[in-house]
């Protein structure tokens, strides 16, 4: 049977349509609504958990998001200076860094430092410090490739003028070289932010008290106090509060900075040495 | 000698001064011994063939190329000299790019004052002033505001002219600043360039325009393969040229349509 191809590519759109409506149908048969239900729409679990789902656990996961981010951008910053450095053994010292906190699970970081500092250093720091301090450590390994690649990106001929105009290496960086990186990997960067905002659901590893609480720990807590599901699915669309608005500003940025890149017709590859 | 005396001998009275410069990149020799005296107010055009070394010339001038051998001196301090503060002595050094090279995330009037403020450590007011005059200058005076992405390529260029200027130089490198424009947008650039070599700025300028080499110029160097082939007024450079490799370069440049098979 010789199809035409447009008659081809429908039939092949009608089968996709008729999969989903299949798959679709068959779970709303197989699946217990009244369960579903109870599970995840019990009012009065659902009621118990406000002010707080709101005042404590979404106030603390955006404080915790937040430290970690400002932390892990610093740290990532120096880090990406000194993955450009000519100096060779700052280059080895970012890249080695790098490459274990991104290759270990952010858990087993949580862990090492919930634990492991206290002992190493005989020091125990509030719980916001470690937060901070390991939040920001994951991130930093993350973010410092990618502030690497916006340094790159910005054109050679804006180092040159800078230069020319009589500016040190140092000064090009932070008043050139920085401010446009930072522009070209905003997107990226937001994305970067989201992640952290996921990631900081790890921390109930450190122990926290009730107040300190984060999203995924209140949510656990309210499943054991009240025996629903509710709580969770409340904490999940608590998250998707903080990650939706994120996710549709990193894809404004995209759009911004995609229509109107650094403006310079000779755009060449480049070397930093900071 | 010491380094002292050296690096400041300023009494040659010459704006800038080179001798024996070569630069090589990699096994590629670019320049191979130049040597060039610019007296102060003089505007001199290097003219040649794309290859011949004359942009890497100029971008010794003021050490954004690092020559290999050979002395770079600008009005008595001696830029190749190992112990010479290379960032103070390109502030007297301006540069104009082929591709503008505006400070993309700075608008017209922060592309002019920051350098001013960062490097000559002026006042927000001073600069602000200094660069307003300077756009005025340019004929840009209402473009303060505007970002660089706004702008035509020839507004670009003569903001980046303005943008030099700011920083008072006593002497002004131009790398090709009409190449990259529109040509309905040349007039403008060269006619701020003019009006720049007419109030006596030194001005060192690697152009295709061979007009405005013969109208401004007061001396034209014809380089080809690293070597300054030909040099004298522009009239007898262009207008006259003795050497073969001039004559057939001028000949194509000038006259494109009688383009032989080409060399």
């Amino acid at each position: 049977m010789a199809l035409s191809k447009r008659k081809r590519s429908q039939v092949i759109r009608g089968v996709q349509y008729a999969v989903l409506v299949i798959v679709v149908v068959l779970l709303a048969l197989v699946a217990n609504w009244g369960q579903i239900r109870r599970a995840f729409f019990n009012l009065s679990a659902a009621g118990e958990q406000f002010p707080e789902i709101i005042s404590t656990a979404l106030v603390n996961t955006i404080i915790y998001t937040a430290l970690g981010f400002a932390f892990g951008l610093v740290v990532g910053l120096v880090l990406a200076l000194m993955r450009l450095s000519s100096v060779g053994p700052y280059r080895w010292i970012a890249t080695v860094y790098i490459e274990f906190f991104r290759g270990v699970p952010a858990l087993l970081v949580f862990i090492a430092f919930g634990y492991g500092v206290p002992l190493a250093f005989q020091a125990r720091f509030d719980n916001y410090t470690t937060v901070m301090l390991s939040l920001g450590l994951v991130g930093s390994a993350y973010m410092a490739e990618t502030i690497r690649a916006g340094i790159q990106a910005v054109p050679k001929g804006q180092l040159e003028a800078a230069r020319s105009l009589g500016m040190s290496r140092g000064r090009t960086m932070v008043t050139i070289v920085i401010p446009q990186a930072f522009r070209i990997i905003l997107p990226p960067l937001t994305n970067e932010l989201i992640l952290l905002t996921k990631d900081s659901s790890l921390i109930y590893l450190l122990g926290l008290a009730r107040d300190e609480y984060e999203l995924a720990k209140f949510g656990r807590e309210g499943l054991n106090t009240t025996g629903s599901l509710t709580p969770i699915l409340l904490a999940g669309l608590c998250y998707l509060i903080i990650t939706i608005p994120l996710s549709l500003l990193s894809r404004r940025l995209e759009r911004r900075t995609g229509g109107r890149k650094v403006s310079s017709p000779e755009s060449t590859g480049l070397e930093v040495s900071a | 000698m010491t380094a002292q005396t050296q690096a400041q001998d300023p009494d040659t009275g010459l704006a800038v001064e080179i001798t024996g410069l070569t630069k090589s990149f990699g096994s590629l020799q670019v320049l191979r011994g130049i040597d060039l005296a610019v007296r102060p107010g003089e505007v001199v055009c290097i003219i040649g063939p794309s290859g011949s070394g004359k942009s890497t010339l100029l971008r010794c001038v003021n050490l954004l190329e690092e020559p290999n051998g050979g002395t770079v001196r600008v009005h008595g301090t001696e830029l190749t000299h190992p112990d010479v503060d290379i960032d103070a002595a390109r502030r007297q050094i301006g540069m104009v790019f082929q591709s503008f090279n505006l400070f993309a995330h700075l608008n017209v009037l922060n592309n002019l004052t920051v350098a001013q403020r960062k490097v000559l450590r002026r006042g927000q007011a001073e600069a602000e002033q200094v660069a307003r005059a300077n756009l005025a200058k340019v004929g840009l005076a209402e473009k303060a505001g505007a970002m660089p992405a706004q702008l035509s390529g020839g507004q670009q260029q003569r903001v980046a002219i303005a943008r030099a200027l700011s920083m008072d130089p006593k002497v002004m490198l131009f790398d090709e600043p009409t190449s990259a424009l529109d040509p309905e947008l040349v007039g403008d650039v060269l006619g701020v360039m003019r009006q720049l070599a007419d109030e006596g700025m030194t001005m060192l300028v690697v152009t295709h325009e061979m007009q405005f080499a013969r109208d401004v110029a007061d001396r034209v160097l014809f380089m080809d393969g690293g070597v300054v082939v030909e040099e004298g007024p522009a009239a007898q450079v262009i207008g006259d040229p003795q050497h073969e490799r001039t004559k057939s370069f001028l000949s194509r440049v000038l006259y494109p349509t009688h383009q032989g098979p080409s060399d």
